[in-house]
């Protein structure tokens, strides 16, 4: 099972195209939270319980919106290049590991695309859902959410650092900066 | 019995998997061959090869399976070589 995946990976460059996914979706995640947090922590005596749900909802509709436009786009994109390929090879490939690619990539990369800003939008507003259910926190719930919020923007830009090959270091610290920069302009505007 | 010895295929096969790839994807569907893959032609999308295959006893069937999935087509089966023992 797993070699075929990696075969089915290999033959169609799948694994730029999952990682490109998972880094544009988490970022889209994490900098959405960061966003929501931040503008409610600027606002004076908001509950937990709201906070909470209004970053789930949203953690929610952008995992739904990357399980669909994922899905939607590269179910179009594989059928392209089989069709290309067919056309080139003057034969039907539905049967063999290109159609069986252009099956299945489409709900892989659904699943990246979906899970990727979902699971990290949970992490970011796990201490707020831990205060609402009373447990005690070294510092305040928002201001922890939004340390890990940071946090996970720089291991994203660690990541990319990665696999460009460029110093991961200043690769998180530029991802860092951007989310800053995101958070200075949000304290602008609610003041 | 007749077994199959040698064989050579002219293959039509996608840039992917790439050759080392798909002789090895030959390889390991049928463990004690050898495979020796030969570039002919290359074009934007395809490229044609020139596969020899020897073995003690080769499945041509379960060869042709192997290409076909990996999205290959057998062009023309170019020389083949068996033999013939007494059962």
């Amino acid at each position: 099972m797993f070699k075929q995946l990696s075969l089915l990976f290999s033959i169609t460059h799948s694994q730029s195209i999952l990682r490109r996914y998972f880094i544009v979706n988490g970022f889209d995640g994490a900098l959405t939270m960061l966003g929501i947090i931040m503008g409610f922590y600027m606002s004076d005596s908001i509950k937990l319980a709201v906070i909470m749900n209004t970053c789930l909802g949203a953690a929610i509709a952008l995992g739904m919106s990357g399980l669909i436009s994922a899905y939607v786009s590269e179910s179009a994109e594989q059928k392209k290049q089989l069709g290309d390929l067919e056309q080139a090879m003057v034969k039907d490939l539905g049967s063999s590991a290109y159609g069986e690619a252009a099956r299945l990539l489409p709900y892989v990369t659904a699943a990246v695309n979906s899970l990727s800003p979902l699971i990290i939008a949970l992490i970011i507003i796990s201490p707020i859902w831990a205060a609402t259910l009373s447990f005690e926190l070294p510092i305040g719930a928002v201001e922890t959410a939004m340390l890990i919020a940071f946090l996970i923007l720089f291991l994203l830009g660690v990541f990319l650092g990665r696999i460009s090959g460029t110093y991961w270091l200043w690769s998180g610290i530029r991802t860092l900066f951007i989310a800053i920069v995101t958070a200075g302009l949000i304290f602008l505007v609610a003041t | 019995m007749v077994t199959i010895k040698r064989i050579i295929l002219d293959v039509l096969k996608p840039h992917h998997p790439d050759c080392l790839e798909f002789a090895c994807a030959i390889a390991d569907k049928s463990p004690g061959i050898k495979v020796e893959l030969t570039v002919d032609e290359i074009d934007e999308k395809t490229e044609s090869i020139i596969i020899v295959i020897e073995g003690e006893s080769l499945d041509y069937d379960a060869i042709v399976e192997v290409i076909t999935d990996l999205g290959g087509s057998v062009h023309s089966l170019d020389e083949v070589e068996v033999t013939s023992k007494p059962d």
